[in-house]
């Protein structure tokens, strides 16, 4: 029953997940905040590409095409497919986030939480 | 593939995790960042998937870092250290009970590798065993990728030249 708690796959996804919430709640610099962003995308895509993990299994590219092809062979390539699209989307999340970020910059001069609150009043 | 295989690679992890948040320097945190995106792509390789691997070795581990150092080269490279207040408490404690709640949820997932997992013995089998005779694509991630899911991938194209437009409207600069 508590077999998945020593596996370190989900106890390392759980981690990065807290830590990166962490820092975006907790760091006021708008750059670390971002870092931590980063870590819980990373943090979910690596989930999900351990749920489809198949113990004993190769990489989901067909060794030859005569015979049949036994499914439990290769790893399961639907969320390598969902995620590949999640990585590139979340990296446009991230250009437009750090845009929006030289834009503050350039207008209140920091990239501190409290002073750019204290230069808006 | 052993449960502990990948424990080095997972220790790298969290240990650069840990490195780009510690770190004061901007431009140092970015570079570890960019290291933590590289072994993210070594620990997928070892699990089975060298399409998300060679993405995220690119994506992640590249373009990513030369984003955030753009930004950071417009931008100040210092975290100003007074900054750093004390967590509220409430904070602190909900994250803690999140932390618990995502391990309580652990207990009930199929165990890793697990063959008759249902995201494994669901639909993916059928997958894997017509991809080649539909599509004729060797690769069964590309297939799903470019054949089956195009219309969806066409439209990621349209999410990331939209990021770039907005990118583009936010950093031109106002001659007036």
């Amino acid at each position: 029953m508590f077999e998945n708690l020593l596996s370190p796959n989900f106890t390392t996804f759980i981690t990065l997940f807290i830590f990166g919430l962490t820092i975006m709640v907790t760091h006021h610099n708008l750059i670390k905040k971002l870092i931590g962003m980063y870590l819980v995308q990373t943090s979910i895509i690596f989930f999900l590409v351990t749920i489809g993990a198949k113990s004993g299994s190769t990489v989901p590219i067909l060794l030859s095409a005569a015979g049949p092809i036994e499914p439990h062979v290769y790893a399961n390539p639907l969320p390598h497919a969902l995620v590949v699209t999640a990585i590139v989307v979340g990296v446009s999340t991230l250009g437009v986030s750090l845009g929006l970020t030289i834009a503050i910059f350039r207008r209140y001069g920091s990239l501190e939480e409290d002073e750019i609150l204290k230069r808006l009043e | 593939m052993q449960i502990w295989g990948d424990l080095p690679l997972l220790i790298l992890l969290l240990v650069t995790a840990l490195g780009a948040v510690i770190v004061r320097d901007l431009i140092g945190a970015v570079l570890i960042l960019g290291s933590y995106s590289f072994f993210l792509a070594l620990c997928w390789a070892w699990m089975g998937s060298p399409d998300v691997a060679f993405t995220e070795a690119v994506v992640g581990s590249g373009m990513s870092t030369v984003l955030f150092l753009f930004a950071l080269f417009q931008t100040v490279p210092q975290e100003d250290p007074s900054s750093h207040r004390d967590t509220p408490w409430f904070v602190a404690l909900g994250l803690g009970v999140l932390g618990l709640l995502l391990l309580y949820g652990a207990i009930d997932l199929p165990r890793f590798g697990d063959i008759a997992a249902p995201a494994n013995a669901y639909l993916s089998p059928t997958y894997i065993q017509q991809s080649l005779e539909q599509m004729n694509t060797p690769n069964i991630v590309t297939a799903i990728l470019m054949d089956y899911r195009s219309l969806d991938t066409l439209i990621e194209t349209a999410v990331v030249f939209t990021a770039g437009v907005a990118c583009a409207l936010l950093l031109r600069r106002h001659d007036s």
